[in-house]
């Protein structure tokens, strides 16, 4: 699976309550969500966002609460992927069960700037920079998280080995 | 090769002899945990898999405990939603707010977690049961929705961190500002995807609740989990509180750590976190002089008894200045009861604060006590991230009811030592 698209960058320790703050946690509707993507740290990210958009950050993105409308609201804004040097763990667990494909990769996270135009390809672990012409490696994903990507989830990737 | 204590446990509950770290793993789990703002959501991908019914009716815990009682319509619904699937699904063990407190505070209070357990919570601070010995983590809604169904989690098998505490706290230093210490000297990451294990002879001398303190705030080092060594105090509480049978799980000689830190607890001085992450951390003698604004004393890190009991001992017969909005909230409502009892509601009424049903309130900006902007709190919750107790603009300073309430008397950060 590969995903392409343009760069939106963050620093180190971009918390939960930054990227969909409480006050808004008063719904799980991920349309309404996604309207305060990341507004206490980038209040225009909202209205700026495209499909297909990738973040990339540095250390300890998502940390904080175990809140998934973190990034479900990511998910919801368009962003297909999330590249860090280091994710906080509850944050990464819940992207994947919520079908959004996150990669660790510190050269990348170092390398990338905002604006850039980058390719993703979660089975070898590659990341390819086309504004920069050049090519990262994360640790590609273990079968099984690749296999819950492909489902979209965890719930599809439970219900399909349930007899029913 | 031997193993923490964590991954004991994680091994006995995916029955296997033996985990390595980095190995996948899927784990039993002995208790499933939610609160009013992540149920929903699980209750939501719940409904969309093949199940029924949830895999024990015994083992999923459901607390209102964020926005209740029901702050305003859309928290109302939230509630409804959970409400209504607990009582179709025969959920034992939901907790109506005339019962409730805040989840971390009352899931060890009603006995639902003893030594030796797994569990997952939709709650980042689900970390704070390591205090009796389990393994216990926070994890998302999804999560949530999978372990009702199935009664199982994956894990990655974590690596560890060891903390060994020797000696005992000074006067006016509690379980708070260890765990500040702690987060200052190792960061917010400084523990990311590990566990951290506290033994030594220093456990004889902090209390369970200094222990739920500590352990609470591990994820604010990335911990996966925080855990304690079983001792008498912690079954002396287990005991007290719980029926269900234990098993007390202790490390190998030769388990690997990445680390290991001796902290003397006779050396740790009463501490302040600066905005905004909690390891901005400055001994009480570096703080210098910050006026403040509001005093929040409770959260599922220090809303129990003895935070209470120190809070009060500070406030008795003293007026909290003019200038500062104090707010007091008992972690739960047995806690309520017994600080009335114990004449600590009459205290903080008669020094000027105002005292709240248990609920979180204001440690996550929910209600309740919302910072303006420019505004600036000292608060005994755990957490102090940009706009996490209202206005982006506002301050959350992170310190020890101790710290807090002489800070409400003098209207800036103070050392209680020094109102003596
Ligand atoms: S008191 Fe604060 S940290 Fe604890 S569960 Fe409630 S919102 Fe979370």
């Amino acid at each position: 699976m590969k995903k392409r698209g343009r760069v939106f960058k963050f620093g180190d320790n971009v918390d939960t309550d930054v990227i969909i703050p409480a006050r808004y946690l008063n719904t799980s509707d991920p349309k309404e969500l996604a309207k305060h993507c990341m507004e206490d740290i980038d209040a225009e990210f909202a209205f700026k966002v495209k499909k297909d958009d990738i973040i990339v950050a540095d250390k300890n993105f998502g940390c904080g609460s175990s809140r998934e409308h973190a990034p479900i609201s990511i998910k919801a804004s368009g962003v297909s992927c999330v590249i860090a040097s280091t994710f906080a763990r509850i944050f990464y667990r819940n992207s994947f069960n919520i079908g959004l494909p996150i990669l660790e990769c510190e050269e990348a996270a170092k390398d990338i700037d905002a604006g850039d135009e980058i390719e993703v390809d979660f089975s070898s672990g590659e990341i390819f920079n086309l504004t920069k012409n050049k090519t990262y490696r994360a640790q590609p994903l273990p079968e099984f998280m690749q296999e819950i990507i492909n489902k979209d989830g965890l719930i599809n990737y439970i219900s399909k080995d349930k007899d029913v | 090769m031997g193993m923490t204590m964590t991954q004991k446990i994680l091994a006995s509950h995916a029955g296997l002899n033996e985990v390595k770290p980095g190995q996948f793993i899927e784990a039993n789990l002995d208790l499933v945990l939610g609160n009013d703002i992540t149920t929903p959501v699980a209750v939501n991908e719940f409904n969309k898999m093949n199940f029924n019914e949830v895999f024990d009716k015994n083992k999923v815990a459901i607390v209102p405990d964020h926005f209740t009682p029901n702050k305003d319509i859309k928290a109302a619904q939230q509630c409804k939603c959970i409400r209504e699937f607990a009582y179709d699904k025969k959920i034992k063990n939901y907790f109506e707010i005339g019962e409730m407190g805040i989840e971390h505070a009352l899931i060890p209070e009603k006995g639902l977690v003893v030594p030796g357990d797994v569990v997952i919570g939709a709650d980042s601070h689900t970390c704070t049961y390591g205090a009796l010995g389990a393994f216990s983590t926070g994890i998302g809604s999804t999560d949530m929705a999978a372990g009702m169904a199935t009664g199982k989690c994956w894990f990655k098998v974590p690596r560890a961190l060891k903390f060994v505490l020797t000696g005992k706290l000074n006067k006016w230093v509690s379980g708070k500002d260890v765990i500040l210490h702690i987060i200052g000297m190792i960061g917010v990451d400084g523990a990311l995807y590990k566990s951290m294990e506290f033994v030594g002879d220093g456990l004889k001398n902090l209390s369970i609740d200094d222990r739920f303190t500590i352990a609470n705030m591990a994820i604010e080092a990335g911990a996966k989990n925080g855990i304690f060594l079983v001792d008498d105090i912690t079954l002396d509480y287990v005991k007290e509180h719980s029926t269900k049978e234990y098993k007390v799980f202790t490390p190998d000689d030769d388990a690997e750590y990445d680390a290991v830190y001796e902290i003397d607890l006779g050396s740790i001085r009463p501490t302040v976190s600066f905005p905004h992450l909690p390891d901005n951390t400055r001994t009480i003698d570096e703080v210098g002089y910050v006026k403040i604004h509001q005093v929040v004393i409770g959260s599922c890190t220090n809303g129990r008894i003895s935070d209470l009991r120190a809070a009060a001992k500070i406030l008795k017969g003293k007026k909290v200045d003019k200038t500062v909005r104090t707010i007091v909230f008992p972690a739960t409502q047995r806690i309520y009861l017994q600080a009335l009892r114990e004449g600590l509601i009459e205290t903080f009424i008669e020094s000027g604060a105002v005292v709240s049903t248990p609920t979180c309130g204001p440690c996550l900006g929910g209600h309740m006590g919302i910072l303006a902007e420019g505004e600036r709190a000292v608060a005994t919750t755990n957490r102090n991230f940009v706009g996490r107790m209202g206005h982006p603009k506002s301050e959350v300073y992170l310190a020890s009811p101790e710290v807090a309430a002489a800070s409400a008397l003098t209207g800036k950060i103070t050392n209680p030592e020094d109102l003596e």
